[in-house]
């Protein structure tokens, strides 16, 4: 029992943090249905910056807290440039071209990124430093550090801000009208370019976030790290249903939370030389003989349980968990 | 298309193709294996042109067939089963399973439509590459991220594409062989693309592509018609494969990575979506412009500075990103689109 | 629609006339400048290939920097091959670590008939490329790449310097042995390198009776460990042993320890530097860690002292051995008096030749005979020496140092 609550919190831990980069694909896709494919390597730009930032501060006299705190600081603006940049020069001069070019230019900006960083943080993996006492709460035999509580915490508290101002606020009517229809919202006053700037802009400050979280969690940072993480995250939103704010959230979550239990148990079910009756069978005798074992998909195949579930998903509900029935022509 | 008409022109490029490996030879035959790459990725580029740039289905898995096709080459025809099969019947087989592969993915994925068929298929591809790494236990089949080495090369009666031959005085390495065969190949599929492209498959596709639901309405069966989209670009990912096994001699699964897939998309979209000969350019292009940059970033470096400032690798890559940037920017249809083809795929601002 | 066939034909043209450009332009190695200070010399190319970029791209330099040294030395010496005259460069290339391009490279290398190879670094390129250089007929001589299949191939021109996964995996696991673990668990990143070593390790912890838990695997890019480790967890092992790389083994380390896993660790040599203390922090102390041949504190101290004056920084890994990798070839074309490959092949097979790394001579296959290899144990943020296994037996540095001194003298 220990070990299935621990794997429920390594799987929320890890899913909260998808959850939060899922939240930057999810805004900019929801309001120009664009895939924001570069939005990876900001999170890795502030995961970076802020490594620096810490690195720098840490061994002073501030308190640990304080040192965080500036690194975050330094991390989001820097993010937010990115972001607003990117949009600028990349994605706007293209928002009324065919619909996979904005894709390749997300790509190139993707690549130029990488190796931007590459340039400035140089090519090995950096320890990020630990400055923050981590607590350690034993619950039923398993370990919550305090960092993984801060991270689920600040995820949903991030979750619950984003959807007040996204529905609560002027700006954030602005954001679902031009989500809507941005020829219709821009009759109506609103200045659309602000509005979908905005959105890569709120994107990339979480997403800087997510970065900060992403190397206090594992310690380690490097310039090639965006690129898996953008890719669970994405995946993420869409299993919630991209463009939904809580999808990305229930699609994050619910990715961690496969890929641990997955990782966890899919081995032991899938062991062979386990099942009553087959272990001795002639065929595997050989195999099973002294604790052997016959393991047909053991951690090895994380991966692909996670695509795997996305793509039952999709192919039961083709616009994800969360996510509205657009129509065909969409 | 006048292309074909201007029977100069075919002339002149039909002896410059038949020169080039030669050529290239003379300036090594590293030129000669980097010319056969770029062969093999327009090969795959016409392959994907069919699913994004006919049938208007965004896929970012494409590499799956294609690392399908060089695994089917290198288990029966290695060491690693004790299996050697000649090659043309490696070949055939190879289409045969990426077809199959390609059906197996298309079928469930129907009713998706585009960034969520984008997220499957991307899926499809990794899960296939997962496989090929991890299919060594518990039973060893693809011998896992070892790879498969010592794959045999082509043989043609007595000549084999793996040793050198002089013909009359003339010294035929193997790379100048595998060019000739993949120029056979390649004038074969580009001849059936341009058939398909006019025949009432092809303005099927096209017309799904623009319209799903008029299409339909005008008694389409748009089922069969993308799955066979999906089985034709697969099969020509498979061809490609098994022949890039048959040039490289080893496969592993690091070579069909989620790049890969993206790379060749990039080539697609680059060229200029559903134009053959657009997207044969696009793949030239990309395929040789980082092997040139490797050759000149650093002496141009060199001669400008008097050192190399930043390190040829990376710049590269920066050249490499800002060419796709700044191509798209100003010419969002690729270099040279199809000319029909106004609106490529659905465009979610025309509602 | 004239347009494309235009473009096509300008393409091809342009293509063509680069690659003249790319040709005509000379490789900026240094040793070109120092080229022209010699006239009478015959050049004789030696080249080097390892990853310049990407994930390992620090130890590709490492290797270069130590065929570098070496063939700057030996021109200081103003070398003779026969009665020839003759001055030594060196071709390094990138390969990426991606066997696509180690081949192209490994063609562009042949193309400019360099008489033989120090490389690559990686088995997962040195395999491929050893077809083509056999092919070729020119001798191959890796310091690092230890996969077993490389000289299995039966090429006759393929060798190496340093201990194969199948020596250092045993070696590492009956060290990890000597703590009498019952249960064991072993975890690798997927790999060509992390699998075949740990497949090694687990072959002769199961010889040895311990029970080994199903193996477990992650990805040369895996920095969440939680799950798998949470699940190793809970079937209590004594040891446990990971076959990769430092930027995973660190998160790996620093994860189990927050998991409360009190099991001994052990990392082959991928994941044995001084980066581990660094990306693990204090969870890293008491790490065992193997590295195939003599640590680089035990190599010869000139070479030590002659790679800090030429690069300013200190050896990481395998440069000592792609040092003696490019000593044995001009060794052996000075002794066959000739750089013809075909010529020298035979004498540097039955090289028996003193270097950096120790005495060196090759079996059949083209392996060193009784290759070295040296285990570390992680003390304040330092991977430190405990034993240089040679010949089945266990030296202390201090041992060995000594042993090793007496003949060399």
């Amino acid at each position: 029992m220990d070990i299935f609550l621990q794997q429920i919190i390594n799987g929320l831990t890890t899913g909260s943090v998808y959850a939060v980069v899922a939240l930057g694909y999810t805004m900019v896709y929801g309001i120009i249905q664009l895939i924001n494919f570069a939005h990876g390597e900001v999170v890795m730009i502030g995961a970076m910056v802020a490594f620096t930032v810490i690195t720098s501060l840490a061994g002073g006299t501030l308190p640990a807290p304080v040192i965080l705190l500036a690194g975050v600081l330094a991390a989001v603006p820097t993010c937010m440039v990115i972001g607003y940049t990117l949009e600028r020069a990349a994605y706007r001069p293209l928002r009324h071209a065919p619909r996979l070019a904005p894709l390749i230019t997300a790509i190139g900006m993707s690549i130029i990124l990488q190796h931007l960083a590459l340039l400035v943080w140089g090519r090995n993996p950096m320890a990020f430093p630990q400055i923050m006492e981590n607590p350690v709460i034993l619950v039923g035999g398993a370990v919550i550090t305090g960092v993984q509580i801060g991270i689920i915490l600040l995820s949903f508290t991030m979750m619950a801000a984003l959807t007040w101002f996204v529905y609560r606020t002027r700006f954030g009517i602005a954001i679902r009208a031009t989500a809507e229809n941005v020829r219709v919202a821009e009759l109506m006053g609103v200045n659309a370019n602000r509005v979908i700037a905005a959105t890569f802009v709120i994107g990339a400050g979480l997403g800087a976030v997510a970065g900060v979280m992403f190397g206090t969690y594992y310690g380690i940072v490097h310039y090639t790290m965006g690129f898996t993480l953008g890719l669970k995250a994405f995946s993420a939103a869409v299993l919630g249903g991209i463009g939904n704010i809580a999808g990305a959230m229930v699609g994050g979550i619910l990715l961690g939370l496969v890929e641990a239990l997955a990782t966890g148990y899919i081995g032991d079910l899938t062991n062979l030389c386990r099942w009553p009756g087959l272990g001795t069978s002639s065929m595997l005798a050989e195999r099973c003989v002294d604790g052997g074992n016959f393991v047909v998909f053991g951690s090895n195949y994380q991966d692909v349980f996670a695509f795997l579930m996305l793509i039952l998903v999709l192919v039961f509900r083709p616009s994800g968990l969360l996510g509205e029935r657009v129509s065909e022509r969409a | 298309m006048s292309f074909l008409k201007g029977r100069t022109g075919l002339i002149i490029l039909g002896i410059a193709l038949l020169i080039l490996p030669f050529m290239l030879g003379m300036a090594g035959t590293a030129w000669v294996r980097i010319m056969n790459f770029a062969v093999l990725y327009v090969l795959l580029a016409l392959g994907l042109n069919i699913v994004v740039g006919y049938a208007g289905l965004l896929d970012l898995g494409y590499i799956a067939f294609f690392a399908v096709g060089a695994y089917v080459y290198a288990l029966l025809a290695s060491p690693h089963f004790g299996l050697h099969l000649p090659f043309w019947i490696i070949l055939p087989i190879g289409a045969f399973v990426a077809c199959i592969a390609g059906m197996v993915l298309g079928a469930p994925t129907l009713r998706l439509r585009g960034d969520y068929l984008a997220i499957v298929t991307l899926g499809f591809g990794e899960i296939v590459r997962i496989f090929m790494n991890n299919l060594s236990n518990p039973i060893n089949i693809t011998n896992g991220p070892k790879g498969v080495n010592l794959i045999d090369p082509f043989h043609i009666g007595p000549i084999n594409f793996a040793k050198t031959d002089t013909i009359a005085g003339l010294d035929v390495s193997g790379p100048i062989k595998y060019y000739y065969f993949l120029l056979l190949v390649l004038i074969g599929v580009i001849i059936i693309n341009r058939r398909l492209q006019d025949s009432r498959i092809g303005r099927a596709w096209v017309a799904i592509r623009e319209d799903e639901m008029a299409a339909k309405a005008a008694g389409i069966n748009t089922r069969n018609i993308k799955l066979l989209a999906f089985a034709m670009g697969a099969s020509f990912g498979g061809i490609s494969g098994g022949m890039f096994a048959a040039i490289q001699g080893f496969v592993s699964p690091e070579s069909f990575i989620l790049n890969e897939s993206i790379m060749v998309l990039a080539m697609v979209v680059l060229g200029g979506m559903g134009n053959i000969w657009g997207v044969v350019a696009g793949a030239i292009v990309l395929a040789f412009v980082p092997e040139i940059l490797r050759y000149t970033v650093e002496p141009a470096q060199m001669a400008l500075f008097g050192h190399t400032l930043i390190e040829p690798e990376v710049l590269r890559m920066l050249i490499f990103g800002s060419a796709l940037v700044l191509t798209m920017r100003f010419r969002p249809a690729g270099f040279w689109p199809e000319t029909r083809h106004k609106r490529e795929l659905v465009e979610a601002a025309e509602k | 629609m004239n347009v494309p066939m235009k473009a096509l034909s300008l393409s091809v043209v342009t293509a063509v006339a680069l690659m003249g450009c790319g040709k005509e332009a000379p490789p900026p190695a240094p040793a070109s400048q120092a080229a022209p200070a010699a006239p009478a010399a015959t050049v004789v190319k030696i080249g080097h290939v390892g990853p310049l970029t990407g994930g390992i791209a620090h130890l590709g330099k490492d290797n270069e920097n130590g065929a570098r040294l070496a063939i700057d030395e030996v021109n200081a010496t103003n070398p003779m091959i026969g009665d020839m005259k003759v001055k030594f460069e060196l071709m390094a290339e990138d390969d990426q670590g991606d066997p696509k391009v180690g081949n192209t490279v490994a063609q562009k290398l042949v193309d400019a008939k360099v008489a033989g190879i120090v490389g690559h670094l990686n088995s997962g390129t040195t395999i491929p490329a050893s077809a083509i250089y056999n092919q070729a007929g020119i001798p191959v001589i890796s310091g690092s790449a230890t996969n077993p299949t490389f000289t299995e191939q039966g090429f006759k021109v393929a060798f190496r310097v340093v201990a194969r996964d199948d020596q250092q995996g045993p070696a590492i696991a009956n060290y990890l042995l000597q703590n009498k673990p019952k249960t064991v668990a072993i975890v690798d990143d997927a790999t060509a390198y992390g699998e075949g070593l740990a497949n090694e390790v687990e072959k002769t912890m199961k010889a040895a009776g311990v029970k080994v838990l199903p193996r477990e695997k992650g990805t040369d890019k895996t920095v969440d460990w939680k799950a798998v480790l949470t699940k190793v967890k809970g079937k209590s092992p004594d040891a446990v042993f990971y076959g990769g790389m430092d930027a995973t083994g660190g998160p790996l380390l620093k994860q189990a320890r927050e998991l409360n896993m009190k099991a001994q660790f052990g990392f082959g040599d991928g994941a044995c530097t001084d980066k581990m203390a660094e990306l693990a922090g204090a969870a890293a102390e008491g790490l065992a860690c193997s590295q195939a041949g003599i640590p680089v504190q035990a190599a010869g101290a000139k070479f030590l002292a002659a790679y800090k004056a030429a690069f300013n920084i200190e050896p990481i890994l395998y440069s000592p051995f792609t040092y003696d990798a490019a000593k044995l070839l001009i060794a052996a074309m000075q002794k066959a008096g000739s750089a013809d490959p075909a010529k020298y092949l035979p004498v540097l097979a039955e090289s028996n030749y003193d270097g950096a790394s120790g005495n060196i001579q090759f079996d059949a296959k083209g392996d060193r005979k009784d290759a070295e290899i040296t285990i570390f144990t992680l003390k304040d943020g330092k991977v430190a020496p405990t034993a240089i296994i040679k010949g089945g037996k266990s030296l202390t540095l201090d041992e060995y140092a000594k042993a090793a001194a007496g003949p060399a003298k």
